[in-house]
């Protein structure tokens, strides 16, 4: 088998050494009663050839969003990744090599960290960010934890327009931790009045928010500091940070974002990447890992994993959170992308961004009993049709066209949400897409 | 001596102090961060002017700059790059490191994940549209259910820490489904930190149970704490110790006569595979490491994905969302309701590490059940022969046979004035990443190692034979090289005091200079 | 002549009256190694003899500082909060942690003296 290096030969001569007689030996500590004697009841090992076909045969049986005209948001965003990104990361260094424990053997993962952690304190305005927790809904869970920890009360408000999904997570999380989550209705298009009190542990908002329209939090901000809250912003298209006041200019006090859309591909939803920045002065109470910088004993400037008293390995049952693994490679591709694009390009991607969704906007507005509901976004927006969404959609599939998610799909039981279509256009869509988009809307609304 | 070799020992590039006038040295090359590399205005991606357009922005306009710096793509190719020949990685040695399975990582799950077909696929796309990834998560379902013997698996959890909640939060939602709350959980002294971390997420109190002197967890002190009150034993199998839980089904029958559930850290797998179902062990709830026993790679620290084997009373509550087998085939189940109704929720936006799956799958497949019992066969044997190959020269904790891993302690380093840190430093300079030191912390100065399957005899003697010269080296009295150790990296030993004390976690410009004073 | 007392768990306690200043000692410091933070209570909180007042921390390991007797926390000591390596330097002075009001001022009179508590490190091995 070509993964196992173990000759005939070697197991013999190993075993003489141990003084078994057998493999069997081995395993004397399993009870007989569990020992499994014959294979378990799977197919038996293939070559590369047979698994080549057998998983490439699955995966032909999906409609990749690049094969057609493609306008899916809803919280993960199809950019284009630019080549070096994936060979980089597939450096064998990279790709096979474990969590910087051993600073001398990582200085590698370490300073790209720093990088990372440099790069995202940036974007979202913030002091200081860590080197990534699981995906943007995660990262919102412990955002509400985080918060409850700092500010000793039991109580989170949610937006009505906070990615369901993240709500979703919020809600398990907190029926465990004894946390209580109030979350807003959806009111797509409306103002949301959002109460704070004494109880108030923190406001959880998003910018765009999920319906795609753009917020000023400055004014919820002061508000939920003058209550002794905190206000936790989340952003789910990290690109937008490059045409968008970030939360840290806004006043937030712990941002929880999705970082997929730089360096990651849709990949069926994971993995993804969790953004985690807040302010300095609760870096102690931050969820998971930290890079920082400091000296070798030749005075040479490195990179070590720190504030480690915070993590399970070490707190156990005291840790601010119990994450271990989180997205290590996934931040890479991200600090990798972002790198590239640098300032001119970042800025030039969100125009670009914004410019294909406007036009998008405009056409979709043409179509007889189409309209656009927002006023402002970035490159994502709500349309109301004159009919139910969700048989829209799977019409659109037919036609050859990924025509947005229904609303419906996140909130089942609020009809009169059902007419509405979350559509997202990035800088791959192009104005052909765009009319087929168009076209095949028209007709299937006939 | 010849003369030639007499000229090279005598010429200066002999020596291992050499300044160069870059500090670069031969094929390890500084590199600055990207923020000092600044070209203001310079991009590594070329982009098209954005179309004429009416700005929907509504005065939320970015007004201050981000301050992120300009490259060009060779510039960045070659940071990355010279960055990468930093790191060690399995691609590039043996990581002994226990209770980690670092084997080798096959490339043609890498290829197979960047199928546009699965790559490119966007989790809220038509169901119609994406069929083949539900068949490819239902397909990576079976195996996990055949390997385990559960009928049951939760795959959304990212990581190990993610499926250790996961399955506390079912058990939980069990409890109070039958309107028995409880309020503990037992957790051995030598568990993974995780385990209490997670069961105070969880929202319950730990009570620690002893080993005993035979290294496993304590049969006598488990009965004597399991009471009403007890929601769940957390155990690993094999053991943070690198050992069998004998009195495993012992321990099973103890905790269901309390009530209590049974959940196992399936991060030791790799010993059992395809020889031991878990099920069989009358374990409830497991969690699997993809990122161990499956082959993903560790990226440097993820991403991973912790998928959770289930038994029939925990099934129901298992976290959204769910693939069902419906009239038109596999579909996704987003909502608690129907046969979800009494899920305990989502734990992650979508539906999972799909681009894991994909890995995993890929590997079980390639391995298939003779192969995935060899695996286990080969990992227990190679733990084996390193542990007779070790134990004279170190002291081993407990005697007699270990599983995958073997746990050393500090004992042989008594009186040498060298550490197990040192020790491991030592290694450093030899060209192996250090095992895993000081966990678990049963015992002292703890060494634990884990060769895997993947290493072949000559590894594995090379290995043997360094760590026992190393050892031979620390009785011999050179203490003060273990200290200095270790120095032929691209940094030596950092300074973490200082970073904790006065942590700089993200680089800042220098401020600007001050004009002179008129 | 202020009361000097030690625990089991390596605090010290020096009372003056009715107050006391409470530590870690040098056995502490040194099992620590290099102490990088520490977590303070606040002026006027209470503390419990046997419960959780301080958590102080290295690099690699946090442990808890527990009350050796009950009181009002009078004051707390900001120099090792800026400075934690004060903590190693001189954990019997300068590296105080904080001072109580005692409840009880007989508290002390269970607690190992200087001689005992010498005998009990030795032992530690």
């Amino acid at each position: 088998m070509r993964y196992l290096p173990l000759t005939p030969s070697d197991r013999r001569q190993m075993l003489t050494a141990i003084g078994a007689g057998s493999i069997d030996d081995l395993f004397a500590d399993v009870p007989k009663a569990a020992r499994l004697d014959s294979l378990v009841d799977l197919p038996l090992a293939q070559g590369e050839l047979q698994v080549e076909r057998a998983i490439g045969r699955m995966a032909a049986k999906n409609v990749a969003a690049g094969m057609v005209p493609f306008f899916i948001g809803g919280g993960v965003y199809r950019h284009h990744v630019p080549a070096a990104v994936d060979h980089l990361i597939q450096r064998g260094e990279f790709l096979t090599s474990y969590t910087p424990y051993q600073p001398e053997l990582a200085q590698g993962t370490l300073q790209a960290l720093f990088e990372f952690q440099t790069q995202v304190a940036l974007l979202t305005g913030m002091e200081v960010a860590n080197a990534s927790l699981y995906d943007g809904a995660t990262a919102c869970a412990e955002a509400v934890a985080m918060a409850h920890r700092v500010t000793r009360r039991g109580k989170a408000v949610l937006s009505g327009a906070l990615h369901p999904h993240y709500r979703e997570v919020c809600e398990t999380y907190a029926q465990f931790s004894g946390l209580r989550v109030a979350a807003l209705d959806p009111t797509p298009g409306a103002a949301e009045e959002i109460d704070i009190d004494a109880d108030t542990a923190c406001v959880v908002v998003q910018n765009p928010d999920f319906f795609g329209a753009l917020h000023d939090w400055t004014a919820l901000a002061a508000r939920c500091h003058q209550q002794g809250a905190l206000l936790v912003a989340v952003v789910s298209e990290i690109v937008s940070l490059g045409a968008v006041k970030p939360p840290g200019a806004m006043g937030a006090d712990i941002v929880a974002a999705e970082g997929q859309s730089l360096g990651n591909a849709l990949n069926f939803g994971g993995p993804h990447l969790g953004l985690f920045a807040c302010r300095e002065q609760h870096v102690r109470q931050m969820p998971g890992r930290l890079a920082g910088q400091t000296v070798d004993a030749d005075g040479k400037r490195g990179w070590v994993l720190t504030l480690a008293t915070r993590e399970q390995h070490i707190r156990r049952e005291k840790a601010t959170s119990n994450i271990c693994t989180n997205s290590g490679l996934c931040a890479l591709a991200f600090t990798i992308h972002a790198a590239l694009l640098g300032e001119a390009g970042l800025t030039r991607l969100a125009q670009l961004n914004h410019a294909i969704a406007c036009t998008l906007a405009d056409r979709l507005a043409e179509v007889p009993g189409v309209d656009v509901i927002n006023t402002g976004f970035f490159n994502e927006f709500t349309v109301r049709l004159p009919v139910p969404a969700a048989p829209v959609v799977d019409e659109l599939a037919e036609f050859g066209v990924l025509g947005g998610v229904p609303l419906s799909r996140f909130y089942p039981g609020r009809g009169e949400l059902a007419n509405l279509l979350l559509v997202a256009a990035t800088e791959t869509a192009t104005g052909d897409d765009i009319g087929q988009f168009t076209h095949a809307l028209g007709e299937v609304l006939r | 001596m010849t003369g030639w070799s007499q000229a090279l020992t005598a010429h200066p590039a002999a020596s291992a102090e050499t300044r160069t006038f870059t500090g670069n040295r031969g094929l390890q090359i500084e590199e600055k961060l990207i923020f000092e590399q600044d070209s203001p205005g310079h991009c590594g991606v070329d982009l098209p002017k954005p179309p004429a357009h009416r700005s929907r922005l509504g005065g939320l306009e970015r007004r201050a700059p981000i301050g992120l710096p300009g490259l060009s793509e060779p510039q960045i190719v070659r940071h990355f790059t010279r960055l990468s020949q930093k790191n060690y990685a399995i691609d590039s040695g043996l990581y002994p490191l226990g209770s980690c399975t670092m084997k080798h990582n096959p490339r043609l799950n890498e290829k197979l994940a960047r199928l546009p077909g699965f790559a490119d696929l966007h989790p809220l796309q038509p169901q119609a549209t994406v069929r083949g990834a539900l068949e490819l998560i239902d397909t990576l379902a079976h195996w996990l259910k055949v390997l385990t013997g559960m009928p049951a698996v939760a795959l959304s959890p990212a990581a190990g820490a993610h499926g250790e909640l996961c399955g506390m939060m079912t058990i939980r939602a069990a409890l109070t489904a039958r309107g028995d709350p409880r309020r503990r959980i037992l957790v051995p002294e030598s568990a993974h930190g995780t385990n209490p971390a997670t069961a105070a997420t969880c929202g319950y109190e730990i009570d620690p149970v002893p080993n005993n002197p035979r290294g496993r967890v304590d049969l006598g002190a488990v009965r004597a704490k399991l009471d009403g009150d007890v929601a769940a034993l957390m155990l690993t199998n094999p053991n943070t110790c690198g050992l069998f839980e004998d009195e495993i089904l012992e321990i099973a029958a103890a905790v269901h006569a309390a009530g209590a559930f049974f959940y196992c850290d399936g991060a030791n797998f790799n010993a059992i595979v395809g020889r031991v179902r878990p099920a069989d062990l009358g374990i409830d709830a497991l969690h699997l490491n993809l990122h161990k026993t499956f082959s993903t790679p560790h990226g440097g620290g993820g991403p991973g994905s912790g998928p959770v084997a289930l038994a029939a009373p925990l099934a129901p509550h298992a976290p959204l969302p769910w693939i069902v087998r419906g009239e038109s085939g596999l579909a996704l189940a987003e909502q608690a309701e129907g046969p979800a109704a009494n899920s305990i929720g989502r734990l992650k936006g979508f539906h999972g590490q799909i681009g894991m799956f994909v890995r995993a799958l890929a590997y079980m497949m390639s391995h298939g059940a003779d192969g995935l019992r060899q695996v286990a066969e080969d990992a227990v044997l190679n733990a084996n022969y390193l542990r007779v190959r070790l134990q004279e020269a170190l002291s081993l904790s407990y005697p007699g046979l270990c599983m995958h891993e073997v746990l050393f302690d500090d004992r042989f380093l008594k009186d040498t004035g060298v550490t197990t840190l040192d020790f491991a430093k030592a290694l450093i300079d030899e060209g192996f990443h250090p095992m895993t030191m000081y966990f678990p912390l049963v015992v002292h100065g703890a060494l634990l190692i884990e060769p895997t399957e993947t290493e072949s005899k000559e590894a594995l003697d090379q290995f043997a034979d360094t760590v026992n010269a190393l050892a031979a080296r620390a009785k011999g009295g050179d203490e003060a090289g273990f200290h200095a150790a270790p120095r032929l990296t691209p940094r030596r030993r950092l300074d973490e005091t200082t970073a904790a004390r006065k942590p700089l976690l993200r680089w800042r410009p220098e401020p600007a200079r001050q004009e002179a004073a008129d | 002549m202020p009361t000097l007392r030690f625990t089991k768990d390596h605090e010290w306690i020096r009372q003056d009256g009715d107050t006391a200043a409470i530590g870690i000692t040098d056995y502490a410091q040194q099992q620590l190694g290099d102490i990088v933070y520490v977590e303070l209570p606040a002026v006027g909180a209470t503390v419990e003899a046997g419960k959780e007042a301080a958590v102080v921390e290295s690099a690699k390991a946090a442990s808890e500082v527990y009350a050796p007797v009950s009181g009002e926390v009078v004051a707390v000591n900001d120099a090792i909060a800026d400075d934690p390596g004060k903590v190693n330097a001189d954990p019997m002075g300068e590296g105080w942690f904080l001072k109580v009001k005692l409840v009880d001022p007989k508290a002390l009179d269970g607690l190992m003296d200087e001689a005992e508590y010498a005998a009990y490190v030795a032992e530690q091995g």
